[in-house]
């Protein structure tokens, strides 16, 4: 579903992904840890479209195309879907209007009946009721004045309506508390289907194990470092990032 | 030694007057005197005139604009004009054709037995003493040359009067459509709404045009709010893009009083509002919300001046510009609290929104306070839409275009949403998207 190849990218001059690689299949779920700055956020950022990295060197194919030709609204269209670590408030624009327009875009781009206001109200109580969300969050500007948890919770209530193909997930974890936390990995875990795949960004094990990662990646420095699977992270959690940073100890 | 311009009014004065027979001996007529004299003494300002520094109205000093009032009134029917209506909101309608009101046109809810929603002109002729009274009286001319013309030249208009305990249930039309014919007209209409004590009356006021010449509008509206009553006065403002619009709103509210104006600028070359508010009694609220959306080569100027002349009362204002192209955007808000009026509660809000590298916005607050147990508050922003939140809208799907529609209405919106009207919040939004979308209006 997603190749990337040897990406390098850089913002204001400085070079933050140094070569990163990674393929991803539909149905797999990869997990993306590493220190603070390592540039985690900037490899989420540029897969969805964000034109402030400048992307010098690589290559990324998504479902047999170019990724980094396409606009992010097409990159949405065509499932690629990112759950912000900082997810943006926008006053005045309520989280039904958004979510609809968001989904007739991507409707009509797939050929498909744009739905009425009854239709999307319909779904949008489906999708409330499976992450358990407060249905007044719905009626109020987007992200204005949510808590962090309820931001967080709002993100991966857009990706139930908008059922991406590729999800990446940047830090969905921090700021929930442990209910949450569950509801939101359960959320996760139904949407899950053998066409899809999901890149979970986070600092913490307690997440995969809700979350059951196929792979897990370490990146320090703007490139992978170690690649394993599920207790990688159990590893890391116990010896922390200096186990990893020291290319003595650790054949990447 | 007076300008070729000013003589020029001048005879359009004394033909005017010629027209009148009998009228011509009236008190409101001695004031139409009074005002042609200060006219020409005052001129057309500079843009060396403080208030004016901005706004060079040169273009309209030189286009050779004939009053509306030496002709007669142009035929329209109904069906070129309905468009402009707010249909679900039925109630009173006036219509005025290039200033001149037009009975056809219009229309009177029979129920408002009591109110009198009529022509300034048919009041005129029947002696009405509020209009003795008020007429000319509330909006001062003696220092704004477009406040003197437009008084020297007032006939006809709105004359909308709500005695005490009186209540409009449904909100008052008033439209002012510009047919844009033969030569360059200048039309001066003049509304005047007296309202009673605890009476309570809301009146959309909406400049339409037929045509897109040039054309010069010079309206004043003069507003008397009676002790506990709740008036609500919207304006919407879409002139040809090629005319000229300058209107004064000068209101007086008395005790405990509620005025609430929402003035929406959709388009016109140069738009210039002066609206001055007087809260002569305690515990008025005062509030002035407006929304300008410039684009091409438009100006848009907003001048407001609040007078706290009494303690304990509160006004709050929002303005706010969207300007795309070459366009310039003013605002200028004046709150004087004097010397007694204690406990004074002003807020002052200016907010622009600009589309382009080439739009301009000149704000300035002006606060001049003389009591010192007051709360007055001030702020002003200039920015661009934001490039996070544009990202965050494609990164859903949503097209680079579309986002930043739905960022601009979003931004028009907390103005729009102040009027309590829905027709009118639902006509304007479609408006709204309309000018956004194809940078102008197609004589909506
Ligand atoms: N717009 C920007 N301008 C300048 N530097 C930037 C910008 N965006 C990111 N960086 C820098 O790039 C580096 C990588 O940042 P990134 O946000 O990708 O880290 P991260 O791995 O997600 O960290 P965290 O775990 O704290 O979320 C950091 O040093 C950061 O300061
Ligand atoms: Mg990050």
């Amino acid at each position: 579903m997603l190749e990337i190849r040897n990406l390098h990218t850089s913002v204001q001059g400085k070079e933050i992904l140094k070569g990163v690689n990674l393929k991803v299949n539909a149905g797999e779920v990869h997990a993306i840890m590493g220190p603070n700055g390592s540039g985690k956020s900037t490899l989420a950022q540029v897969l969805a479209g964000r034109e402030t990295y400048v992307v010098t060197k690589g290559q990324v194919i998504y479902k047999g195309n170019d990724l980094l030709e396409m606009d992010p609204e097409e990159r949405a269209r065509e499932g690629v879907f990112l759950a912000f670590q900082y997810p943006v408030e926008i006053p005045g624009v309520t989280n039904t209007y958004f979510l609809k327009a968001a989904l007739n875009a991507i409707r009509k781009h797939r050929g498909l009946e744009e739905l009425d206001a009854v239709e999307f109200i319909a779904l949008m109580k489906k999708k409330t009721e499976i992450l358990h969300i407060d249905n007044s969050l719905l009626s109020r500007p987007v992200n204005e004045g949510f808590s962090g948890g309820e931001k967080k919770k709002n993100e991966i209530f857009q990706m139930a309506v908008l059922e991406p193909q590729l999800s990446i997930l940047d830090e969905t974890d921090s700021g929930l508390d442990i209910d949450a936390l569950r509801i939101v990995a359960d959320g996760v875990n139904k949407l899950k289907t053998k066409e899809n795949a999901t890149i979970v960004v986070t600092h913490y094990q307690r997440l995969l194990n809700y979350i059951v990662p196929d792979f897990v990646h370490i990146l320090v420095d703007g490139r992978f470092v170690h690649s394993g699977g599920k207790e990688l992270a159990l590893e890391l959690e116990e010896k922390g990032y200096d186990w990893v940073k020291d290319p003595d100890t650790v054949s990447a | 030694m007076i300008s070729e311009t000013l003589e020029r009014y001048k005879s359009y004065f004394d033909a005017f007057e010629k027209s009148m027979n009998g009228e011509s001996a009236s008190a409101v007529h001695a004031r139409r005197r009074e005002a042609m004299k200060m006219f020409l003494e005052l001129g057309f300002p500079s843009t060396k005139h403080e208030e004016w520094r901005f706004t060079n109205v040169t273009p309209i000093s030189q286009t050779q604009f004939q009053p509306s009032t030496l002709s007669s009134i142009a035929d329209v029917a109904l069906s070129q004009i309905e468009r402009f209506f707010l249909k679900e909101a039925d109630g009173s309608r006036l219509v005025f054709i290039d200033g001149l009101f037009a009975p056809d046109l219009s229309s009177v809810d029979k129920k408002a037995q009591r109110i009198t929603i009529d022509s300034l002109a048919n009041a005129l002729k029947g002696n009405v003493s509020a209009v003795e009274t008020h007429l000319g009286t509330t909006a001062a001319f003696d220092e704004n040359g477009f406040v003197a013309l437009s008084t020297a030249f007032m006939y006809d208009g709105a004359f909308i009067h709500v005695p005490d305990n009186e209540s409009v249930a449904n909100p008052i039309q008033l439209l002012f459509i510009a047919t844009g014919d033969s030569q360059p007209r200048v039309a001066s209409p003049r509304n005047l709404v007296v309202v009673g004590k605890n009476a309570q009356v809301s009146i959309v006021e909406g400049y339409y045009h037929l045509r897109d010449q040039s054309y010069f509008t010079n309206s004043v509206s003069e507003i008397v709010v009676g002790s506990d009553s709740i008036v609500e006065f919207d304006r919407v403002i879409n002139e040809s893009d090629s005319a000229y619009h300058v209107s004064g709103i000068h209101i007086a509210q008395k005790a405990s009083s509620v005025f609430t104006s929402n003035a929406i600028s959709l388009s016109g070359l140069i738009i210039r509002n002066n609206v001055t508010a007087v809260l002569g009694g305690e515990h008025a609220e005062c509030t002035l919300n407006g929304l300008s959306l410039g684009t091409g080569a438009e100006l848009i100027d907003n001048h407001t001046a609040i007078d706290h002349a009494s303690a304990n009362c509160d006004s709050h204002e929002l303005y706010k510009a969207i300007l795309d192209g070459k366009s310039r955007g003013v605002f200028n808000g004046k709150i004087f609290v004097r010397k007694d009026a204690q406990k004074t509660d002003a807020k002052q809000t200016n907010k622009t929104l600009l589309l382009s590298d080439e739009a301009i916005m000149d704000t300035k607050p002006q606060l001049e306070i003389f009591a010192d147990d007051v709360k007055c508050t001030h702020g002003a922003t200039v920015g661009q839409l934001d490039d996070e939140q544009i990202f965050y809208l494609r990164a859903r799907g949503i097209s680079l275009d579309d986002a930043r529609d739905l960022l601009t209405r979003a931004f028009a919106l907390s103005v729009i949403s102040k009027i309590r009207i829905e027709p009118l919040r639902k006509k304007l939004d479609t408006m709204l998207q309309e000018k956004l979308r194809h940078g102008r209006l197609e004589n909506a």
